[in-house]
């Protein structure tokens, strides 16, 4: 019997064949935690009495939630992490350096590893051919200490993607419609393996805004194959020599498949306040909604590729007086590829705000929390009520493309008459 | 092990954004004071008001979202003796085991607000005194068992030095 990505993955790093249902523990590869889940899990490693990590080059603390702080209290928990990574020689991604799901595909990460990460969209680099998931502060300070987790190897629903996307509709169109489709919960504990010509076909920038969001189904991880374009991105940062082929079995058992063809979608938004409550833009429901706050940015959609897409349809006009404009760089790459092509000058002649990289307002915890009553237009993966910072705040999820259009008409607006 | 208390009812998709909201962020290293707001977001008489025993019990996917672990360790420290949802979100669960705080999953249409509940974790019976009915659930899973029979994750690991899964 074939097996599929993760049933390959969980086996390697266990020492047996596993299946779909076993429960194993499992040698960890690398292990990421922020500075919100970041604290509480060195206090956890303290309470088990371990005073060293078992990988330090390839555990990595990350200042991005909070960064720069805004308060002292999350100051000091920027300390806990810093005094715990001089004891122990952990990495950390300071300020600046940008979202951890940005930083681990870029810096850490390699096709068949296994990724923990005390970060729900941990999922993200499922995009690179590994199996990458999100837990809590204790499962992860356990990797730290022993390089280790315990694992239920997850069914794996497969997602078959055909198609062509027309112009103005992206993979971010696609993982909005899948979810709208199966629902916030349809694919809860399961691995979403994505698979197809339209994948194949589809830059690893675009892929990770895929597996970002598998969480948003429920989903363990959003699994795709190792490729040429896997290996491309490895060799543009130097990792060329890990590059392994991670593939699905032909005769691999899946759960359950779905077959998409991307040609019919259209620019997809998600309405307040669940994800999988969407619209595409030809509903009335789009029809002057007024948008007080765009924000371009995260680790969905803060890739050099979204900023593009994003300035080549804001260059020599202005934001739409009523509508203000928030641009955050996922990552210290990308802030500066972006620098030195002139995208940052063309948001800032725009009249955007140009936040450091990290993730930025879509944690509610800072540089772009809603008044009440307002309406925000956003590139990120999470519209719950509360989430940026206000109950009383209404948010829309969409395409880069979606964001840059809404933010010169001030409404939701179509891209597609800018492109 | 019976645990007693009354209900707390709250609908379908509680996120750990309505628990630990991130507006609150800056006091996730002081678990005691983000407790007076826990679930502050879906009900703000929760918080003031819970007793030491009662339950949280909830609809359909209970916990999406984010993988705070502060969000089922404030519910415990509030005095919470177990969440009763339909289904939960997968890292909330898991984490509920990890810190020691059972997770149920039950018809939970059959529990009113402030309905006085008895639990036999082990005998997978849930009894609503007040309805004068028994509902039943299925036993985690037997690693999951494990960890919460050890006190949660951390207990675990010290009690065996390791894993004893």
């Amino acid at each position: 019997m074939g097996k599929t990505i993760v049933e390959k993955i969980i086996s390697a790093h266990t020492g047996k064949e596993v299946s779909a249902g076993d429960f194993v523990v499992a040698d960890v590869d690398v292990v990421l935690a922020q500075d919100g889940t970041g604290p509480l899990a060195v206090r956890q490693i303290e309470k088990m009495g371990f005073d060293t990590a078992a990988l330090p080059e390839k555990t990595v603390l990350f200042l991005d939630h909070a960064a720069p702080s805004p308060k002292k209290e999350l100051s000091n928990d920027h300390i806990t992490l810093r005094n715990f990574a001089r004891k122990t020689g952990v990495q950390v991604s300071d300020i600046g350096d940008g979202v951890c799901h940005q930083v681990i595909p870029e810096k850490y990460l390699n096709p068949g590893e296994i990724l923990i990460g005390a970060d729900s969209h941990t999922c993200t680099g499922g995009a690179l051919g590994a199996f990458a998931t999100g837990m809590g502060s204790t499962d992860v300070g356990v990797g730290i200490a022993m390089g280790k987790t315990w694992l239920r190897v997850p069914e794996t629903f497969l997602f078959r993607i055909t198609g062509e996307f027309q112009k103005g509709v992206y993979p971010k169109d696609l993982i909005l419609h899948i979810i709208g489709t199966i629902g916030a919960d349809g694919a809860t504990y399961k691995a979403m393996e994505f698979a197809g010509p339209a994948i194949k076909a589809m830059e690893m920038t675009d892929r990770m805004t895929l597996s970002n969001m598998a969480v948003e189904a429920g989903a363990k991880c959003g699994l795709i194959a190792s490729d040429a374009v896997t290996k491309t991105f490895l060799v543009e940062r130097g990792r060329g020599d890990k590059f392994v082929s991670i593939t699905a079995d032909e005769d691999a058992v899946y759960e359950k498949v779905f077959d998409i063809d991307v040609s019919g979608l259209k620019p997809t938004i998600s309405f307040p306040h669940k994800v999988d409550n969407t619209r595409t833009i030809d509903s009335p429901d789009c029809a002057g909604v007024k948008i007080d706050q765009v924000f371009i940015g995260t680790c969905t959609n803060g890739r050099i590729k979204d900023l593009r897409i994003a300035a080549g349809m804001l260059k020599g006009r202005k934001r739409h007086p009523d509508t203000r404009l928030i641009v955050t760089p996922a990552s210290r790459e990308i802030y500066g590829q972006a620098l030195e092509e002139g995208v940052l000058k063309i948001f800032n002649d725009f009249g955007a705000s140009i936040n450091t990289p990290g993730c930025g307002a879509c944690v509610g915890v800072h540089q772009g929390a809603l008044g009440d009553g307002e309406r925000c237009l956003a590139t990120q993966n999470r519209n719950f009520q509360g989430r940026m910072g206000n109950t009383k705040g209404f948010i829309y999820l969409a395409s880069p493309a979606v964001a840059a259009a809404t933010a010169i008409e001030g409404v939701i607006a179509d891209p597609r008459k800018y492109l | 092990m019976i645990l007693q208390g009354n209900s707390w009812k709250f609908g379908d998709d509680i996120s750990t954004d309505h628990i630990a909201p991130g507006r609150l962020f800056h006091l996730r290293s002081n678990l005691p004071e983000l407790a007076k707001h826990v679930l502050v977001d879906a009900r703000e008489d929760f918080a003031p008001n819970v007793k030491k025993g009662d339950f949280v019990v909830a609809g359909s996917n209970f916990g999406l979202g984010s993988s705070r672990e502060h969000a089922p360790t404030i519910i415990k420290i509030a005095g919470v003796s177990a969440v009763i949802a339909k289904s939960f979100a997968r890292i909330f669960f898991r984490n509920c085991v990890n810190i020691g705080l059972p997770a149920i999953i039950a018809d939970t249409d059959k529990i009113d607000e402030g309905d006085k509940l008895e639990v036999e974790l082990s005998a997978g019976v849930i009894n609503n005194v007040t309805k004068g009915i028994k509902l039943t659930f299925s036993p985690l899973p037997d690693v999951m068992t494990r960890i919460l029979a050890d006190g949660g994750l951390v207990e675990h690991i010290k009690k065996n030095q390791g894993f004893n899964l």
